[in-house]
This record gives structure tokens, C-alpha cells and sequence, in this order.
């Protein structure tokens, strides 16, 4: 009977370069591995992949398995949970931990079922239990509104890691590590989806992970035109440009505007809230923020529960005062 | 064309936060008094795409639900819609599963229904957002799967899927039968017309026990968990949210203005 042992990161590559979300997870994954007295190994699967394992080393990897082959170039589900499958029979870690992103959440539950395991997604919270050494893994749900901590009795314990909920690894070159180049062992018929092409939609300006600043809408903004006003704002104070579900079903901004639970999940320094409610699906995407300011004229809005800075009042009032102040504030 | 779709009836995501309790004893959620459930919106998600498809190509879709003391007037909204079947597997057996558990009795079900070229899960369900369950049944059925789709197209035996990505989407081919998961991003979810609300009026349900199924005891609901619950809590909310006086919504916005200059955010 094999024994589980250590924490496995599965990285990611985007660009050829390790994702962002990669340096959370080998803080998070580093952290755990100290609290447990056992090694953190860092899989890297893609190809022409094998210059980024040492950088995986500096990150705090103890040893990096290298799957470097042209049929995992793009993520596919096939191939990721057959190779990620067979690795963890061989080396059997006793968590794997991915991130809660486009592959992490496809990858993250099939690979447990395969290996007859199960897995718990976008985790805010990871905490060895003292006595049972079990991972303590905790996530939202309800939308956001209550928190949930779950734990599993089989092996390996597989966990996603939700973006910015945990701190990056700094990196240290004096680090040393092994890295092992393995197979991966799969042919083209296995791969039964296909990807024809893939799209990337650019978005003017600051991306909203990245921005200091966002101002954001919600449903009260109630037009595309609406939110031109909240784009002129992002603008002058050199933000992005975000919004709540309801203003992108109904096509007032696009898609990729989205902060929430099924949208982005952001944590700049300023956070503008205007004619948006808070639901906790949407508070799930930006509660990060460090300071959150709130313009809505319904006083019971929730968003007045987690904004430290709040008017009550009607935004098409409000928005064009601020926006002049604004400009005059930062040209002055 | 064969479809399947997984629906599941929820606490209404709209509640309001501040209604949300949980009972200590139980660790549940309680459901917030006088607000009635409703089917998880990313179901109706699931079942939008495959009406869409219908629309198309023609076919069948059977609605397929797991609970129990299902309220009839939620479950049945997908025959009102245009669903053609109702299956419920309502038993407290199958209740208080995992995504695993669960799964394996929506499997076993859709085994029983004999042939399908599709099967359509919401992205996650809007109670637990666990996100895992199409994965799950696609697994214990051998298919292939494509999730978080935002559309749907079907020609030669083939879907092909748009699957939303960090920052744009990718387009996937797949060969059916497969098992897609469905996101809002697929667009408005039509609702139901009178002559399907009058159609689902007449239409009862078949109803199947965990012996119906052939699924065995120890793998489904609670019993057949791979994951347990240790805690379920509300967050506090600490912090109070100061708000900027004036005379008019005018005046509050500049001072807010001088008031984030002041604090060096602007």
C-alpha cells in the first residue's frame, strides 16, 4: 500500500511563461508541505516547457516533473487527467493543489474521479489538522453569503485555489531542486474533444486583475450608455472598467467586465461601487479590495455592509459631480 | 436529438444576504421564511441551451432532478418550457450527498433512460457552487465533457462548443454522445409560454427510487459522500461604512472626492 505523501502543484503556463496564478499556488503549496514536515513537487505539463522548471525550483519546488510533449501544448481534458492520473499513482502525493482557473476547474474534478478521490474547488482557506493531517479545505458558497470547510478521507486530497487568495511565493535562486522529465504516454485518439481555435478578447486598457483602480456598475446603471460615464471615470483615475452580472447578461458591457463568483475576482486598492446592490455573488469577486466606496440610492443596499465609504444617492446626480472633481483634483 | 438535462431546485440565490441563517445543530442553511426555491439559474442555463438545440434540429429533452419534497411548481418549469419528459429521483437517500454521491445517482438515472446524444449540466449549482457534478457523471459514464459553454452548435454527430476561458473563449469540437456544462453567458433563458404552462399543468412526473435505479445504498446521498462538511458559518462583517454628508447629491460627490484625495486614493 503506497504512502501518500507531499504536496503536488500542478502549474500553469500561459505564454510560455509560469502564470500568475502559479506563484500563489506554490505560496500556498509551500506553506502546507513546511506545516506537514514533507516535500512540494511542481508539475509542469505542456511543451517546450522544460527552462520554466527551474524557475518552479526558485518558487519553492523540491523537485519538478517535467511533461514536455507537442499533444499537451493546449490544455485537453483527456490528456491533462491521464497524465496528471498516471503521475499521481506513481509518485502519490498526499495533495494536489491547482489553481481555480479556465483548466483548474475542468482539470481539478475529473482528475479526482479518475483516481476515485475527491476534490474541493476554489478554496479561499487550506489548513493542515493538527491531529488527522487531513488538509481543511475552505471555500464559499451559498453565492458567497456563508463559508464552508470540507475534508476528505481518501487519497490524494485535491484542492483549486480561488485567484489573489493566497499570497505569491518570492522568489529565492539559491534554491536547489531535482527536476524529472517523464513521458507522457498518450496518443491523439485518446483526446476525444478537439480545439479548433481559440479567441482571445482584448480589452481596451488596464486589464481588471491588474488595476489599482476599478469602478464598477451594477444593475442601476440601467444602459450601455450608462456605463460610458463609468468608462470616462476608469479613464481619469487610470482604472478599469468593471461591472456586476446583470449589466453583462444584459450586453451593457462585455463579458469580460464581470466581477463575481463566475467573473473575475479582483483585489485593487480602490474600489467604486455605483448603482450596484452587492449581492454576495458579485462580493465574492471584489471583496479583496482594499477600500470600497458605494453610490446607491437605496440606504439598505448591501453593499453598504462591506463599503467603508459610502452616498446615498442617485448616481446619475452623483457620477457626473465626482467625475468633474475628479478631473479637476488630478490635472490641478 | 436525444437530450438530458440535470435541473436542480435551490434556495432562491436572490435572497436577500441579510435573511441567510444557518442552524447550529443541523450546520444547513435555513431557508430564509416566505421566499420560495427555485430551479439553480445555471440548470436553466443548461436547459436553455438545449431548447436552443431543439429549436434547430428537433428532438427530445428529458428533465432530470435529484431531491426531496420537491416542490412540484419548481421542478415542473422545464416541461413548461418546452421539456418534454420529467424525471424526479426524489428519496431522502439521495439527499445530503456530495458532488460524488450525487452524480453517481444522476449517472445510474441516465443509464436507465437508455440513449442520449447529449447531456447538459449548469456550470454549478447556485446552493453549493461546488462546480463538479457534469464532470462527475461524464467520468461514471465514460464521456468526453466540455464545460463552462456560452454556445452550442450541432452538425454531423459533432458539437461544437464554445468553452469560456480567462480571457476569451476557445471553440471545441466534440463527438456526442458528450456531457457539456452551461454558463449564463449562453444568453437569456426564455419563459415559459401559456401553452406550456398548461402542458406541464397535465404532464406528471415519473418518479424513481434508489431501487428503480439499481443504485446501490452505500453510493448515494449521504451515505456515499467522498467529502465531508465540517463547518458551515456566515462571515461577520466588521467595519462600518462611513457616509459623506451634503446638501445635495452634488455636494456628497465632491466631498467624497476630497475625502479619497485626502486619504492619498486618488
Amino acid at each position: 500500500m503506497a504512502e501518500y505523501k507531499g504536496v503536488m502543484v500542478c502549474a500553469e503556463v500561459s505564454q510560455d511563461k509560469l502564470s500568475a496564478i502559479t506563484r500563489e499556488l506554490m505560496g500556498c503549496a509551500r506553506k502546507l508541505a513546511d506545516d506537514l514536515g514533507e516535500g512540494l513537487s511542481a508539475v509542469l505539463l505542456s511543451s517546450d516547457i522544460t527552462s520554466l522548471a527551474q524557475e518552479a525550483i526558485t518558487l519553492g519546488a523540491d523537485r519538478v516533473y517535467v511533461i514536455d510533449d507537442p499533444l499537451l501544448k493546449d490544455y485537453q481534458t483527456d490528456a491533462y487527467v491521464a497524465v496528471m492520473g498516471k503521475l499521481a499513482q506513481q509518485v502519490t502525493p498526499r495533495i494536489i493543489i491547482l489553481g481555480q482557473t479556465a483548466v483548474g476547474r475542468d482539470l481539478a474534478p475529473r482528475l479526482a474521479f479518475r483516481l476515485e478521490t475527491a476534490a474541493t474547488l476554489d478554496c479561499v482557506e487550506l489548513a493542515i489538522d493538527a491531529d488527522s493531517r487531513r488538509l481543511l479545505a475552505t471555500r464559499p458558497v451559498y453565492g458567497g453569503n456563508a463559508l464552508a470547510t470540507f475534508t476528505t478521507e481518501s487519497q490524494p486530497q485535491i484542492v483549486t485555489i480561488r485567484a489573489k487568495a493566497f499570497s505569491p511565493a518570492e522568489p529565492d535562486t539559491s534554491r536547489q531542486g531535482e527536476v524529472t522529465t517523464i513521458e507522457a504516454g498518450i496518443r491523439p485518439e485518446d483526446m476525444r474533444t478537439k480545439l479548433l481555435e481559440r479567441v482571445t478578447e482584448e480589452v481596451e486598457g488596464i486589464r481588471l486583475e491588474e488595476a489599482s483602480v476599478v469602478v464598477s456598475g451594477g444593475r442601476g446603471i440601467g444602459s450601455a450608455q450608462g456605463f460610458k460615464q463609468l468608462e470616462e471615470l476608469a479613464r481619469l483615475l487610470k482604472g478599469a472598467l468593471g461591472a456586476s452580472r446583470p449589466p453583462c447578461d444584459n450586453g451593457w458591457v462585455p463579458e469580460l467586465s464581470q466581477i463575481g463568483i463566475t467573473g473575475k475576482i479582483i483585489a485593487p486598492d480602490l474600489y467604486i461601487a455605483v448603482a450596484l446592490s452587492g449581492s454576495s455573488q458579485h462580493l465574492s469577486g471584489c471583496s479583496g479590495a482594499k477600500n470600497i466606496v458605494a453610490i446607491n440610492k437605496d440606504p439598505e443596499a448591501n453593499i453598504f455592509r462591506v463599503a467603508n465609504l459610502g452616498i446615498v444617492g442617485d448616481w446619475k446626480r452623483v457620477l457626473p459631480a465626482f467625475s468633474e472633481k475628479v478631473e479637476e483634483l488630478v490635472s490641478g | 436529438m436525444n437530450m438530458i438535462v440535470c435541473l436542480k431546485q435551490v434556495i432562491d440565490p436572490e435572497t436577500p444576504p441579510a435573511s441567510f441563517k444557518i442552524d447550529p445543530q443541523s450546520n444547513k442553511i435555513v431557508p430564509p421564511p416566505g421566499i420560495a426555491p427555485v430551479l439553480d439559474p445555471y440548470s436553466e442555463y443548461a436547459l436553455e441551451a438545449a431548447l436552443r438545440i431543439k429549436d434547430a434540429k428537433g428532438g427530445k429533452i428529458t428533465a432530470l432532478s435529484l431531491g426531496s419534497d420537491l416542490v412540484r411548481e419548481v421542478v415542473k418549469k422545464p416541461l413548461a418550457m418546452g421539456a418534454d419528459e420529467l424525471v424526479l429521483l426524489e428519496d431522502e437517500a439521495f439527499t445530503e450527498g456530495d458532488s460524488w454521491s450525487t452524480a453517481y445517482a444522476l449517472a445510474m438515472a441516465i443509464k436507465k433512460l437508455g440513449d442520449y446524444d447529449l447531456i447538459f449540466c449548469g456550470r454549478q449549482a447556485a446552493d453549493w457552487d461546488a462546480g463538479q457534478v457534469g464532470s462527475a457523471i461524464a467520468e461514471l459514464l465514460g464521456l468526453p465533457s466540455v464545460t463552462v459553454a456560452q454556445k452550442i452548435d450541432i452538425s454531423d454527430g459533432q458539437a461544437r462548443v464554445e468553452r469560456i476561458t480567462d480571457d476569451g473563449y476557445e471553440v471545441i469540437e466534440v463527438p456526442l454522445p458528450a456531457l457539456i456544462t452551461v454558463s449564463n453567458e449562453l444568453g437569456e433563458v426564455r419563459y415559459p409560454n401559456i401553452r406550456g404552462i398548461m402542458a406541464a399543468r397535465k404532464k406528471e412526473p415519473i418518479i424513481w427510487r434508489p431501487a428503480d435505479i439499481g443504485a446501490s445504498a452505500s453510493q448515494i446521498g449521504a451515505a456515499g459522500r467522498r467529502s465531508r462538511l465540517l463547518k458551515l458559518w456566515l462571515p461577520v462583517r466588521e467595519g462600518e461604512c462611513q457616509m459623506i454628508e451634503g446638501d445635495s447629491p452634488e455636494e456628497q460627490a465632491v466631498n467624497l472626492a476630497l475625502k479619497l484625495r485626502e486619504a492619498k486614493l486618488l
